[in-house]
Formats: structure tokens, C-alpha cells, sequence
């Protein structure tokens, strides 16, 4: 099974997102009233470090494991799609204090009533795909 | 033994995560999960609503394992590696939150005014918990991402939608934050 190694990568991200308290509401609601640099620091420093391997991957100093370049998908344009989506998707994650990496981490930690954030973000993306092609970019 | 038993600082968690990337991507997949989102309603039958749907979900299955895996570092975390449940939040941060109505705050991962299990049975509790979630989902959806597809992926690959989706995310967190959640609470 290849895909094992993906449960694993998963598992190494579930502990760093536990270990870093990135899964705490606290720590959330701390970033959004500016009163700690821990988020803005995990954040800050994951995408500085990122932006190096990004790099490499560019300029294929660094190759995946088959020995092609790494490409990197791009993102969808749109004005209205990318601020009001990450809008609303600002006001979920600073209410829930969990973005969707963390809310699968605290299914880990036995929390029941993550799965009723879960169930929503379902719903949420089940709606979001029945709108699709009606609302503006 | 530290390493166990400490909170990790920023600076070792940022550059994990960025491994985490790294490692993703040597194994021909990009870093992001919110998609997985989409995965759940194709598997549930949602391609008979819309042909949004309408996809081969066996392609995600990577991704299903990946989001397996952050379910079983959750578990495995609050089992073994985690001796305290406290969070050392600045103080002043504790203060606001108990004048909101928030008792004990930092004193475990998240507020029991917002995740205590009788929360499902009350109309605000399951509102606020069933709320939250879909405003997660649609967001994520529509904005392309969410934070590690587009604030680590799209940040670090220069990707100017992911800028304004990162700019969304925090007109969003900061309207809740500072005017929603008084409100709420």
C-alpha cells in the first residue's frame, strides 16, 4: 500500500499541530487579538521555509521521488472568490478556533463535538459545489 | 524527554510543517486539506445533486489517508505525548476571556463553553458548533484553500490568490474575534 506513507506524513502533521497547540482555541483567539507571536511565528516561519523549498523545487534541485520536477498547482483567480470565501472561512475558523487540519487532529484527541464542526464543514463544501457555477469569482 | 513532555516552540513546529510540505510534494502530492471536504460528499452520494461531484473520489485516496493520519498523530499525541493539558496564554488574553463568560481558560485545549459534549443538545450550542463548521467549509471551498493550501502552499509559492485569501482569512478572524464572539458569549 503506497498510500501508507501519506498516513504517516499525516500523523507527523497531527503531532506538530497537537505538540504546537495549534489545535487549541486559545491559541487562535490569541493570534486574532495580536497578544502572542506563536501563531504568526509556526505560520511565518512554515511559509519562509517553505518559500526555500519552493524554490529548489523550481529550479530542480530538489525532485520527487520518481525523479520529476515538482510542480506546484495553481491556485484559482478571482477577486470575490478569494476574499469573501476567505472571509467566511475567517469567521468559521476564529469561532471554531480550528481550521481543518486541527478539527481531524482533535477527532485524535476524543473530542466529541468536533465532529459537529466536521458534519458542517461537509455541509459547507456540499453547498459550496451545488453553487458552484452560480456565484461570482 | 523534554521534547515529550514540553510544548513546541514556534520555531521548531513552523519548520516541521514546512517539512511536512517538502514531503508531500516528493511524493507527487501538494499539501492541503480541505479538499477532502469535497471527498466526503462524492462519497456520499453527492455527485446525484450536482455534477460538482461528479469526480472519481479512488484519486483522493491519498489525501483520505493523509487526513487518517492527522486523526491517529491527534490520538496519538493525547495519549503519549502530552502530560499537560495546560496552554500558556498571555494572561491578558485569560482576563478578556473570563469577562466573555470563559472560566479557566488555558487550563485545557479549548473552551468548555464551546466544546462540552452537552453543547450538542442546546440550540445555541449545536448553532455555534454546526456554524462554525459550515463557514470552515463553504469558505475553504470558495476562497480555493484553506490555511496550508493557501497560507503555507500559496504564500510560499508566491501565488497572488492566496494572498487575498489570506487577507479574507483575517478580515474573517478578526470580525469574529473582536466584534462576533462578545456578541455570541
Amino acid at each position: 500500500m503506497k498510500n501508507i506513507r501519506f498516513l504517516v506524513i499525516g500523523s507527523l502533521f497531527g503531532i506538530i499541530l497537537s505538540k504546537s497547540e495549534v489545535v487549541s482555541w486559545y491559541r487562535i483567539y490569541e493570534m486574532f487579538k495580536f497578544q502572542s507571536f506563536h501563531m504568526f511565528g509556526i505560520i511565518g516561519s512554515a511559509v519562509l521555509i517553505s518559500m526555500v523549498f519552493m524554490q529548489l523545487f523550481e529550479k530542480g534541485k530538489i525532485k520527487n521521488h520518481k525523479g520529476e520536477k515538482i510542480t506546484t498547482k495553481e491556485k484559482k483567480k478571482g477577486l470575490t472568490r478569494t476574499l469573501v470565501g476567505g472571509t467566511i472561512f475567517g469567521l468559521g475558523w476564529a469561532l471554531a478556533g480550528a481550521c481543518p487540519g486541527p478539527m481531524f487532529v482533535l477527532v485524535g484527541h476524543g473530542i466529541t463535538t468536533i465532529l459537529i464542526v466536521i458534519l458542517g464543514a461537509t455541509i459547507g463544501a456540499f453547498v459550496y459545489g451545488l453553487l458552484s457555477n452560480k456565484l461570482p469569482n | 524527554m523534554e521534547f515529550i513532555s514540553q510544548p513546541w516552540p514556534w520555531y521548531v513546529a513552523g519548520p516541521m510543517i514546512a517539512i511536512v510540505l517538502l514531503l508531500m510534494n516528493y511524493f507527487g502530492r501538494g499539501f492541503g486539506v480541505s479538499t477532502n471536504l469535497e471527498t466526503f460528499c462524492t462519497i456520499g452520494g453527492a455527485g446525484k445533486a450536482s455534477d460538482y461531484f461528479k469526480k472519481d473520489w479512488k484519486e483522493q485516496k491519498w489525501s483520505l489517508f493523509f487526513v487518517a493520519g492527522i486523526i491517529l498523530g491527534g490520538y496519538l499525541s493525547s495519549h503519549y505525548l502530552m502530560p499537560t493539558e495546560n496552554i500558556a496564554i498571555n494572561p491578558e488574553t485569560a482576563s478578556e476571556l473570563a469577562e466573555l463568560g470563559f472560566a479557566n481558560a488555558g487550563q485545557s485545549y479549548l473552551p468548555a463553553e464551546i466544546f462540552s459534549t452537552e453543547n450538542i443538545f442546546s440550540m445555541k450550542g449545536f448553532a455555534i458548533l454546526i456554524g462554525a463548521g459550515f463557514m470552515i467549509g463553504f469558505g475553504a471551498r470558495y476562497a480555493g484553500g484553506c490555511t496550508s493550501g493557501h497560507a503555507i502552499t500559496g504564500l510560499s509559492s508566491l501565488q497572488i490568490p492566496s494572498l487575498l485569501a489570506v487577507i479574507g482569512f483575517f478580515i474573517g478572524g478578526l470580525l469574529m474575534t473582536w466584534f462576533l464572539i462578545p456578541l455570541i458569549f
